[in-house]
């Protein structure tokens, strides 16, 4: 991993205070996320994605490993440390009702961002405001709304445009579109991907939803009881995902489109476990439909700690029998190739453009 | 959450708005409590001006004599006229009753505040304190320290002061974590906000309205506090007196004369009551800003000839609508809604929060929230009209063909009884099964789902499950009855996408193994078109398009059902192409404007669409659609479709 | 108390009612400690000089010294507390400073009357106000019937208003003086208890009755009732099954709160009734400034409140299992 780009993560630890003891909701996660670029962390509730995005920008503080943005690490738990992290790195919310003061306008909202860091004169304040909404598409009268006054995608704007105010370098969106409508939800993630093109901050996106975090995302990792289990480039790990856990994500995922349906994906029994009380071994073996539970002599998975491959290769997965690349992906001929890549496969639904 | 996502386009200027909030003072309790608080801060000021020199002239020849005309309440032991002592005792009584509690309340708001503030292990230690304080009850811990302070006014209010201080700080402490809990909080700690500034700017105008009530209140109740240290002698001494004292002094004689000890009590309940009301009518102006004002509706419409009854239909509605009254005005959520679900057909209800699809269910059911008021022209369940059969029969074919599944498993059942009574109660109160019998028909079911235990779970409560687990238990409990309609309102939306597949798969099989008509209700487009057979589309109370699950992809003929396929973001679809969007906000709750409610956002409208609002009509072999200008047939994705729009 | 160590976590986790019963028995034991040091820390930090305030400015100095010898005041302070705690330990309380008579005797006498009182007027609490607002709330849900919401609420917010010496007060001059139905002090047979226990009663009855009458509204108002609604049970079932419990978990939570202030009210009440209980004891002692008295009904009355309590928040975690593992 290089040093000094966007947000890096080096085996990162966060415990939280259970009321049955500690409970590891992070555990030894490691992630880079380069200026410029977004990646996408996907789980289930309960797999420590949210906890990772409140350890990231400092409200929660890691009890191991080692978070750096822009290469420099901000540690300390004082006002002043806090501050400097603060002008690096923001985090918008989930629920648009409660992310923004109740009390405050949107002006106020937005002032208080915008003069955290620097003082800025009556005028110009103004015009930073004024900046701000255009920024997220909101018009110059929303300034002077309370929050109940907006609509919830508006309200999620704002919250953007706050997070944006200080000029961060690594914005992290925890679950941002999962309270709004479809309609409302793609014009938010359009929105998001032309602020980060044109202001080239790094993004850590966190969503349950797939298609969302495909939408915006360059990497997606995938994350399960604290601990990530497969990271790759976006197109990758749609096409060829080759931890079970991420294949019966994807194929559990609905489509509009009938026929791109996966079929031969099993559906995975129960559900995650207490994250107080992580199973041994892989923490998925349990559940998993190539685990011990219904491949006999697999018990290595049940005793032993699957790693991540080395840092170096671009599609990483930890699974002690994971796919390979050329098995049959769930989502085989729905996929389109990045921009830059070959010729896309097609689906019967589609005419071509 | 209906009315919650109404709320902003509620509080714009809309004709369906009646009546603004009446402020609390305009109430009849709020009069009489100005009134209350008025003469005793009138007593207040002018008593001991006015019969000070009075209630302090001894007369001997005077003494302890009853009430007469010159002393209409009597003379007490040095022959000062009562009535006077009491008149000027008002001040005497109040002003350390407030000086008590905003004593006790700076020191107590300071308390609770710093917990906000300080670290982990402080905080926790003065939690403690507070616990151990709030554990003796206020009048124990005021005589304690008015004995210590020795007895006399100073003593008994600083005695007070320390006793109501701990009641500040737990109710500081619980507010105060309940802001510091909220994401707009954490939203101005990640800006690296300064501690003054986070309390200042976010924590107090938080607290303040709440904080404000409770001081109230409580200077009720030192009042009537130090009447009682003053009546066991702890207070105000002699030659002061206060109407403690005088009630003490009073009651020493009550056997011969009632009165000296009966109006120095009438007084302190009257104070007391003037600050009981004062709280009374804060707290009411407050609550006032969420409660609804039940109004009535202008009468509905008149009700059209329905349509003939059909022997496979379940459930047959026609022109469904629902008034619900807010603060804000009668909003009419659901405007003109027709379904009708065949026997063992699976029918998804889709639309954006809002939309109106979970008031018609909740219609259908007949479980509206109190004051919703619904009307309808035809609404037939299992071949008999809801107006032709008793409100009993009805009851009684609802209790035993529909059933009901709700979005939140974590708060559908009651937590306090075992699965097994929950599970099995419908059975045995509609169909009379006896106990025995209807255990083993949960027992059927429950492996029916899939969920091992078998009598082990039964005995359980629904917290010791997990999400997915109380979601089967309900599948399992809906199907005891053997329902001929299932509604399923968002039953997957609180759960994990493995966990939803699960719930579907179950739903799939409940329909095939009963024959069981579901009407599965969702905003999750994508999920509807995977699982269902038929897609009715919800927009602003009505349902504007009726179509095949298969032909939603690509065959709808909506202008807004097309826009709305065309902005889910999928996982096979171009990454690079910007996703449609729709714009323009939420159609209007009220309801008031003429037209279809889709018109002002729609790039195909006609000058007809303003004035008129379309019906549900047939297009195509089980397609229907409201709109006067319905898109093509042409079997082209929505996406091209919104984009020339956009141009 | 949010740390806590993983053995302890697993203890918690398998074993919660030990871990539960064992985190109140602390804070019992705590909070005890707190009443005998505040009741032994009273006499020696009253201004001025407590035995000479008993005896008398006139009493001769050689009788205070004696006096003060007796009460072992002569001695450094942590050895009297020792000594104090020693004499707690065999039940001595002390003996008074007015009447020379040991304190214990009189706890021994007075302290029944005192719990007998409170106990009758919670169990007219209980009764009155949890069906009352139960129905109260069956009454007015919804916002039907306006007025009579209004009138409960006025009604209630007045008797809540109350004081209850005020109504003692008045009901011994209105019931008792006035029109001889009952007796106007002292416990001579049952008629006599008929008003301490109305006195102490009323206001939290209204109190109660409010807090009933709203939690069963959000009861009303839950999701598990709207599913409960659902399966279309006898008003009954529902009723009697699916709102009642709620309702009382919830309310007796709140009473619990009630009954340490009403077993304080005792002390008032019976001032006014002339009860031969701890509180008139207490009062007397008060105005003699018998400062032993006082500190052993100080001690007595906040043990049996704290005594209480856990009682309470024993029986809350029986009627609601799941109290216990929210609030381990």
């Amino acid at each position: 991993m290089k040093e000094g780009t966007g947000l890096a993560l080096y085996d990162v630890t966060v415990r939280h205070d259970g009321p049955f003891g500690p409970v590891t909701a992070v555990d030894g996660v490691s992630l880079e996320v380069p200026r410029g670029t977004t990646v996408g962390l996907v789980g289930e509730s309960g797999s420590g994605k949210s906890t990772l995005a409140r350890a990231v920008v400092g409200l929660d503080s890691p009890c191991a490993g080692r978070i750096t943005v822009g290469g420099r690490e901000y540690r300390g738990r004082r006002a002043a440390d806090r501050r400097r992290l603060g002008q690096q790195v923001q985090l918008v919310f989930q629920d648009p009702d409660t992310a923004l003061d109740p009390r405050m306008t949107v002006r106020q909202s937005l002032a208080e961002a915008a003069g955290a860091f620097v003082r800025l004169e009556r005028r110009s304040r103004e015009q930073r405001i004024g900046g701000l909404l255009e920024l997220v598409g909101l018009d110059a009268g929303c300034a002077g709304r309370l929050p109940r006054q907006l609509s919830g995608g508006q309200r999620q704007r704002v919250a953007v445009a706050r997070a944006l105010a200080v000029g961060p370098a690594v914005l992290v969106a925890d679950e941002i579109t999962s309270a709004l409508d479809v309609s409302v939800r793609a014009a938010l993630l359009t929105m998001l991907r032309d602020l980060q093109r044109r202001m080239g901050f790094a993004m850590l996106f966190i969503s349950h939803d797939l298609a969302a975090v495909r939408h915006v995302s360059d990497v997606v990792a995938v994350m399960y009881l604290g601990r990530i289990v497969e990271t790759a480039p976006t197109e990758s790990l749609l096409r060829g995902p080759r931890h079970p856990y991420t294949r019966t994500l994807l194929s559990a995922v609905p489509s509009l489109h009938a026929g791109r349906r996966p079929a031969g994906e099993p559906l995975l029994a129960g559900e995650a476990p207490d994250p107080a009380s992580p199973p041994t071994g892989c923490r998925f073996h349990p559940r998993c439909p190539v685990g011990p539970n219904h491949r006999p002599g697999r018990d290595v998975c049940a005793n032993r700690d699957p790693h991540q491959d080395a840092a170096a290769q671009p599609h990483r997965t930890a699974c002690h029998f994971p796919s390979r690349a050329d098995d049959r992906p769930p989502h085989a001929g729905g996929v389109h190739q990045d921009a830059n890549g070959g010729p896309t496969p097609r689906t019967p639904g589609e005419p071509p453009s | 959450m209906v009315l919650s996502s109404l709320s902003p386009s509620a509080s714009r200027a809309a004709p369906g708005r009646t009546r603004a909030s009446r402020p609390g003072w305009a109430s009849p309790m709020g009069v009489i409590t100005l009134a209350m608080l008025g003469s005793l801060a009138v007593l207040a000021v002018a008593g001991a001006l006015s019969w000070g020199r009075a209630a302090d002239r001894p007369d001997p020849s005077a003494v302890l004599r009853g009430p007469t005309a010159d002393h209409l309440l009597g003379t007490d032991h040095l022959g000062r006229d009562l009535l006077a002592r009491l008149l000027s005792a008002t001040w005497l009584s109040l002003l350390p009753a407030v000086a008590a509690t905003l004593l006790g309340a700076a020191a107590g708001i300071t308390l609770g505040a710093l917990t906000a503030v300080v670290g982990g292990r402080a905080r926790r230690l003065l939690g403690a304190l507070i616990n151990l304080l709030l554990a003796f009850p206020a009048l124990l811990v005021a005589m304690f320290f008015a004995a210590l302070f020795g007895a006399g006014a100073g003593g008994a209010v600083g005695a007070l002061a320390v006793a109501c201080a701990p009641g500040f700080a737990r109710i500081t402490q619980t507010l105060a974590a309940q802001v510091a809990g909220t994401d707009f909080m954490a939203a101005a700690r990640v800006l690296g906000l300064r501690r003054h500034r986070l309390l200042l700017r976010h924590v107090l105008p938080h607290i303040a309205e709440p904080l404000m009530l409770s001081t109230t209140v409580a200077a009720g109740s030192a009042l009537v506090a130090l009447s009682g240290l003053s009546f066991l002698g702890l207070g105000v001494q002699p030659p002061s007196y206060d109407w403690g004292l005088l009630l003490s002094q009073g009651l020493d004689r009550v056997y011969t004369e009632p009165l000296p000890a009966v109006a120095p009590g009438i007084a302190i309940v009257y104070a007391a009551v003037a600050f009981q009301l004062l709280g009374e009518v804060l707290a009411g102006a407050a609550g006032r800003r969420t409660r609804p004002h039940p109004e009535e509706e202008p009468g509905a419409r008149p009700a059209r000839a329905g349509r003939p009854a059909s022997a496979d239909h379940v459930l047959e509605v026609e022109d469904l609508r629902v008034v619900l009254p807010t603060t804000d005005g009668v909003i009419r959520p659901v405007r003109g809604v027709t379904l009708a679900l065949r026997r063992g057909e699976m029918v998804g209800l889709v639309g954006e929060s809002g939309s109106g699809k979970s008031l018609t269910a909740l219609a259908l059911a007949d479980l509206l929230p109190d004051g919703a008021r619904a009307t309808w022209a035809t609404h037939r369940f299992l071949g008999a009209d809801a107006e032709s059969s008793s409100r009993k029969e009805r009851r009684g074919r609802l209790a035993t063909g529909m059933a009901m599944i709700f979005q939140n498993p974590a708060s559908a059942f009651n937590p306090s009884l075992r699965i097994g009574t929950q599970m099995t109660e419908a059975v045995r109160a509609h169909r009379g099964t006896p106990r025995a019998e209807a255990v083993e028909q949960a027992l059927v079911q429950l492996r029916r789902v899939a969920l091992p235990g078998g009598r082990r779970l039964l005995r359980s409560r629904p917290f010791q499950l997990s999400g997915g687990q109380r979601q089967r238990v309900a599948i399992a409990a809906a199907s005891m009855m053997r329902p001929d309609l299932v509604i399923a309102d968002e039953p997957t939306t609180a759960l994990d996408v493995t966990v939803q597949r699960q719930i579907m798969e179950l739903l799939r099989r409940v329909r095939r193994d009963d024959a069981t008509a579901i009407l599965f209700i969702s905003h999750d487009i994508a999920l509807v078109a995977d699982a269902c057979d038929r897609v009715l589309v919800m927009y602003g109370g009505t349902v504007v398009e009726n179509l095949p699950a298969r032909e939603l992809a690509v065959g709808a003929r909506h202008p807004y059902t097309r826009m709305l396929v065309a902005s889910v973001p999928d996982l096979a679809a171009d990454r690079d192409r910007p996703l449609p969007t729709i714009e323009g906000g939420p159609p209007d709750p009220f309801g008031a404007a003429p037209g279809c409610a889709f018109h002002d956002r729609c790039p195909h409208r006609l000058d007809r669409c303003a004035v008129e609002s379309p019906v549900l009509s047939p297009l195509g072999p089980g397609h229907e659609v409201a709109c006067w200008g319905p898109l093509p047939s042409a079997p082209r994705p929505g996406r091209n479709e919104t984009e020339e729009a956009e141009k | 108390m949010t740390t806590v160590s993983p053995r302890l976590g697993a203890l918690a986790r398998h074993h919660p009612w030990v871990v539960f019963c064992c985190r109140r028995a602390v804070r019992l034991t705590v909070s005890l400690c707190v009443v005998v040091t505040a009741s032994f820390a009273m006499i020696r930090l009253v201004p001025g000089d407590p035995v000479r305030a008993a005896l008398g400015v006139d009493a001769p100095p050689d009788l205070v010294a004696a006096k003060r010898r007796q009460l072992g005041l002569d001695h450094g302070l942590p050895e009297q507390y020792r000594q104090y705690l020693r004499q707690l330990a065999h039940g001595d309380l002390g003996v008074s400073l007015v009447t020379g008579e040991p304190v214990a005797d009189l706890v021994r006498a007075r302290l029944p009357a005192t719990l007998l009182l409170a106990v009758l007027a919670f169990a007219c609490v209980l009764v009155v106000a949890l069906p009352g607002g139960l129905l109260a709330a069956l009454w007015t849900r919804g916002g039907r019937r306006p007025r009579s919401e209004l009138a409960f609420t006025a009604t209630t917010a007045v008797l809540a208003g109350t004081p209850d010496f005020v109504l003692a007060a008045g009901l011994t001059a209105g019931l008792a003086v006035a029109l001889r139905l009952f007796p106007v002090a002292g416990d001579i047979g049952p008629q006599s208890y008929v008003l301490p226990v109305l006195a102490l009663a009323v206001a939290p009855t209204a109190v109660l009755l409010r807090i009933v009458r709203v939690e069963t509204l959000k009861v009303l108002a839950t999701d598990q009732l709207r599913a409960a609604r659902a399966k279309r049970l006898p008003a009954r079932t529902l009723w009697l099954r699916h709102v009642a419990p709620h309702t009382l978990t919830a309310s007796l939570t709140l009473a619990g709160n009630l009954l340490p202030a009403l077993i304080a009210g005792t002390v008032l009440v019976e001032k006014v009734f002339a009860w031969p209980g701890i509180g008139s004891a207490m009062a007397q002692s008060v105005a003699a400034q018998d400062y032993a008295v006082v500190e052993a009904s100080v001690l007595v009355l906040g043990s049996a409140v704290l005594v209480v309590n856990f009682l309470v928040d024993l029986a809350l975690a029986l009627l609601d299992p799941r109290s216990v593992i929210r609030r381990t």
